[in-house]
Parts: C-alpha cells; sequence; structure tokens
C-alpha cells in the first residue's frame, strides 16, 4: 500500500513540476494555442473549398479529424521534457532517489492531459465561430471529448518512448512529426479516404488515426459509428499500454548522454 | 555495520560493449572519512559512482554502501545516499527552492519537512536571496550548489560527488570545498571523483587512482606525493648545448639527479625555500644562458607519469554543460 500511495505522490509531485514550467516557458503554450487555431483555419478556408465531403460541410468534417491530429501531437512536451532531463542529467538524480522508477513519465505524461483539454477547448471555439455544429447528444460529445483525451494520452506514452530513444531534445521533436505526420495525412482525417489511390486508401483503412477519426464523427456529428467507437478505445488502450511498458524499460537503463 | 565501513567494493567489473570501464576495482571507505577517486576523464571514475548509486548494475563483483548491497539492497539504499554529479542536475524552470522541495516529496519525507528543510539548505548554501528565482537565472556556482544541497536534502550518511568543481571558476570552486568540508565535519562520509590533485589533497583522507578501469594507488595525499618525488624546478635554457653544464650546475640542488623533458630541464626539489634564486645565481655563475625558471607542484599528470609511466590522457576539459564557467554573481 504505502508503495502505491507513493507512485501515486511521486506522479503527481512530477507532473506538477512539468506543467509548473508552462507558464514559466510559455513558447510551449504556443503549440497548444496559437498552432491549432491557424490550423483550424488554414485547412477551413484554404484547403476546404477544394476538397468534397459529400454529406458534411468540410468545417464539419475537417474539425473531428484536426482535433484527433493536435491530441497524437500534444505529447511532444513529454519527448522533449525527457531528452532535456536526460541531457542535464536530471533522470540520474530521479534514479538515484527512492522513487516510483515510473513517476517520471507518468507524471509528465499526466501533465499533457492538462494541456490537451486547454487545446481541445481552444479547437472547438475556433470551430464553433468558424461554421462547426455538433449534431449529437451531450453524453455523446462528452464521450468524444473523454476519447480524445485518452487517445492524446496513448500519444504522450509514444512521445515518452521518442524522448528516451532519441539523441537530443530536437531530434527527438523530429522524430516525432515524421512518425506522426503520415500516419495522420493519410487517415480520414482531412479528406475522404475513397478519394485516395488504392494503396493509400488500403493503408487508410487500416491506419488507427482513421478509426479513431471515424469514432469521434459519430460523437460528434451522429455519423453511423460501427465498431468504430470501440475499435477507437482499443487503440489506444493498447498503444499506451505497449509504450508505457517500452518506456519504462528503457527509462530503468536510461543513461546520461 | 560490517566492520564500520561505509563504502565497500570488491572485484568491480564493467564493461560498455569491447570498453572495459571497470576492471576490477575494490574500494573501501570508513564511515566519515572522504574518499577521493582521482583520475582522467574516461578513467572510470563515473562508472564506479553510478555502480555505487545504484544507477548501473556492475557486470561483475559486488558493492555494499552503509552495509546494503548496490544490486539486492537497491531499494532500500537510495533512502541512504545523496549524489551531486558533474552535470548541476537541477531543474531550470523551477525556483531553487521549489527545486529542493521536489526532492524533498520524493525522498517521501513527513509532510511539511519538504519546505523547512529547502529554506535550512538554501540559507545554509547562501542561495536563501535566489530562493525564489527561477534556476536558469543562476549561475554556474550558484547552480553547482543548489545541486549539492539538493543531495542533501534527506540528510543522507553517504555522499556521491562527481566532479563536483569542474568547469568553476576558482571562487566557486573554493566556496563549494568549503561547504563540502563542513558535511564531512558533520560525519557524512564522502566519495568525491576528481580529476585535479589539489582539490584531492585538500578534500580526501585518502585518494584512489584510477586509470583504465584499475586502481593503480591508493593512499593517503601525503603518500602519493612522496610516490611523485614533490616539488620540482623547472629550467629553460637559452641553448640546448648547455643542458650537461646546466645539469652539473644544478646538482647540488636536489638528492636526485635533474631530467630532461622536452627541452627542459626538471630537477626535484624538497620545498626548500631560496631554491629559485639559489638555482639562478648557480647557472649564472657557470654562465648559461635562460629562458625561464619555475617551481612546479606534482600535477595529476607528475601522479601519472609516476605511476604507470605514461602521462594522463589529455582531459576534454570540462566540454559538457558547462554554463559553470561564467562568472559568479553576487546576489
Amino acid at each position: 500500500m504505502t508503495g502505491l500511495r507513493n507512485s501515486v505522490s511521486d506522479t503527481l509531485v512530477l507532473a506538477r513540476r512539468s506543467f509548473m514550467r508552462i507558464p514559466r516557458a510559455p513558447d510551449l503554450l504556443l503549440s497548444y494555442t496559437v498552432q491549432p487555431i491557424m490550423f483550424v483555419l488554414l485547412f477551413v478556408y484554404v484547403f476546404g473549398g477544394a476538397i468534397s465531403t459529400p454529406g458534411y460541410d468540410y468545417v464539419d468534417f475537417l474539425m473531428p479529424g484536426i482535433i484527433v491530429q493536435t491530441m497524437a501531437f500534444g505529447g511532444f512536451v513529454t519527448a522533449l521534457g525527457l531528452a532535456e532531463d536526460l541531457k542535464k542529467g536530471l533522470v540520474d538524480r530521479f534514479r538515484s532517489l527512492p522513487m516510483s522508477r515510473a513517476a517520471v513519465l507518468s507524471g509528465r505524461t499526466l501533465s499533457d492531459i492538462a494541456l490537451n483539454s486547454l487545446s481541445i477547448a481552444i479547437m472547438i471555439g475556433v470551430g464553433l465561430i468558424a461554421g462547426f455544429s455538433f449534431d449529437a447528444p451531450v453524453a455523446k460529445i462528452a464521450a468524444g471529448v473523454l476519447l480524445l483525451l485518452l487517445w492524446g494520452y496513448a500519444f504522450s506514452w509514444v512521445f515518452a518512448f521518442i524522448g528516451l530513444s532519441a539523441s537530443s531534445p530536437e531530434s527527438s521533436q523530429a522524430f516525432g512529426f515524421i512518425i506522426i505526420f503520415p500516419l495522420t495525412f493519410v487517415s480520414s482525417a482531412f479528406v475522404p479516404i475513397e478519394s485516395m489511390p488504392m494503396a493509400l486508401e488500403t493503408f487508410a483503412e487500416i491506419n488507427p488515426f482513421t478509426t479513431v477519426v471515424d469514432a469521434m464523427r459519430a460523437l460528434f456529428l451522429g455519423a453511423p459509428a460501427g465498431n468504430d467507437v470501440w475499435g477507437a478505445v482499443a487503440w489506444s488502450l493498447a498503444i499506451a499500454a505497449v509504450f508505457a511498458f517500452l518506456s519504462v524499460r528503457r527509462y530503468k537503463r536510461a543513461v546520461v548522454r | 555495520m560490517a566492520g564500520d565501513l561505509a563504502i565497500e567494493a570488491e572485484g568491480l567489473r564493467k564493461s560498455y560493449g569491447s570498453v572495459r570501464a571497470l576492471d576490477g576495482v575494490d574500494l573501501r571507505a570508513p564511515s566519515g572519512s572522504v574518499l577521493g577517486l582521482l583520475g582522467p576523464n574516461g578513467a572510470g571514475k563515473t562508472t564506479a559512482v553510478r555502480i555505487l548509486t545504484t544507477l548501473l548494475p556492475p557486470d561483475g563483483g559486488s558493492a555494499r554502501v552503509v552495509g546494503l548491497d548496490v544490486v539486492e539492497d537497491a531499494a532500500r539504499l537510495r533512502t541512504r545516499i545523496g549524489l551531486a554529479g558533474q552535470y548541476a542536475a537541477v531543474d531550470e524552470n523551477l525556483t531553487g527552492a521549489e527545486n529542493l522541495e521536489m526532492v524533498g516529496r520524493l525522498y517521501h519525507l513527513p509532510r511539511g519537512e519538504p519546505k523547512a528543510r529547502a529554506a535550512e539548505l538554501l540559507d545554509r548554501f547562501d542561495l536563501a536571496d535566489a530562493a525564489g528565482r527561477l534556476v536558469r537565472t543562476y549561475s554556474g556556482g550558484m547552480r553547482r550548489r543548489l545541486d549539492l544541497a539538493a543531495a542533501l536534502v534527506a540528510r543522507p550518511p553517504v555522499l556521491f560527488l562527481d566532479e563536483p568543481t569542474t568547469g568553476l571558476d576558482p571562487r566557486s570552486r573554493l566556496g563549494l570545498w568549503e561547504t563540502i568540508e563542513g558535511r564531512v565535519a558533520d560525519g557524512t562520509t564522502v566519495l568525491l571523483t576528481t580529476q585535479y590533485l589539489d582539490e584531492a589533497d585538500r578534500l580526501a583522507d585518502r585518494i584512489a587512482v584510477i586509470d583504465h578501469g584499475r586502481v593503480i594507488a591508493s593512499g593517503s595525499s601525503d603518500e602519493l606525493k612522496d610516490e611523485v618525488g614533490g616539488e620540482r624546478l623547472d629550467v629553460t635554457l637559452e641553448s640546448q648545448a648547455d643542458t650537461e653544464a646546466a645539469i652539473a650546475a644544478l646538482g647540488p640542488l636536489s638528492s636526485e639527479s635533474p631530467i630532461v623533458v622536452d627541452g627542459m630541464l626538471c630537477v626535484p626539489i624538497a620545498g626548500r625555500r631560496g631554491t629559485i634564486a639559489a638555482a639562478v645565481r648557480r647557472l649564472d655563475q657557470a654562465g648559461i644562458g635562460i629562458d625561464d625558471v619555475a617551481i612546479r607542484r606534482p600535477t595529476l599528470d607528475d601522479v601519472f607519469l609516476a605511476l604507470t609511466g605514461h602521462a594522463a590522457e589529455p582531459a576534454p576539459e570540462a566540454s559538457e554543460g558547462n554554463e559553470a564557467s561564467e562568472a559568479e554573481v553576487a546576489p
């Protein structure tokens, strides 16, 4: 019991630490505020007119997709922070303390949830101004927000692993973008996948981003859900579990660069 | 505790791929003493510290700190040790006080204690005025002091300091030495790694000289210095042709015969006053021209030369993380 209580307390201490960084190094905040706003406006007003989305206004089609993408990127703060902690020897200090082995990671991923909540609120606000409208009961919309946070949390663990594996904070960021950008664009996030060439369409169909985006359209817009919602939850949990396991294992062996 | 040894390591081995970082290292430090690990970069000092602080499992051999095995009892041992590394491992985006409070909470100190302990340490380390400032505004010396304070939050009986002053300016270095001496006076056992003989000399009761993953000599600093041969006089002549004559002229100043290194004449001396004047007078009388005369105290290089027959590899002086060379800003 003491062990569990200490783990929770260690995680909260370190989540607080990660969170306190935000107002003190506000440059990071741009990624959670200005950048999503920019993307929404760019897609709605620049690409929107040229993309045909049968059955939906483009802004309605776009919002679930672009929020899912933003959630996946939200964890980059974790990668950046861990890579910095490694570089500066803080990981050595933490590992020499009688604290939970996983807390450095779980603390950071927990603090990402707060930041991701902020970006969801901002994006929905901007979307509503740009003409987005929900077409679902409040309970489903709330479920959708929870699914977004769960998805973002899963990717925080992906970024934790990247941050512990990359050779520098800069490369951890680049590495994350190289993996996540193609995955989000070759999915149903921005265009109907039927418009893609055959090979890409096949990839997009099995891409978990498509599953999650379709689940969000079901929860926010009342689109037919099929198994997408449970599929999205399953993908999120699986990604979180696999990368949490890999990250903790790597953390235990982490060595100062 | 067995024989009252705070640190006890036998036959420690560790390899990284084909590189043997530690090749059978034995270390012993009685409780309350200061053990200095002296060696150049890459000698294996940091690896030894990482093993003793449970960060790295050894490939072979065993080690106990305050009677606890570094592998078997790692979790319990972490409550009894403090580590200050060569990186000043503090969070730049927290204040000095917040850093220490965070460490106190992670040691699971009782409620209220982290705050009180942080205030106490900030005061003792002369950081009270800067307690509420973000660490990124701190100078290199202030960061190191904060790092050392963080290692002391839980009042550990054993303190590991990995090159605590590398890259610091002389004034900060002196300040840090005084702080470490204060801990030792309180009965803390300290293991200190350093590249500098003067640092080991001042702080350590016993010194283990490490080279290529092995302890090649150990003893008190006086014992080691005797092996090195004490102070020496370096004379650079105007003309190499005078070398023989100069050796003859300077011979009486030393009980050992002068040697020639890189065209420079090195005369071992036993710290006698007036040696420079005597040397200059003798060379002058012999009509030998001098470019330069200097007294040299033993350095790490001399220890290595004496002990191994080869010079210590040139240490790439503090290339990493050296915000440290900034001048100390007076609070």
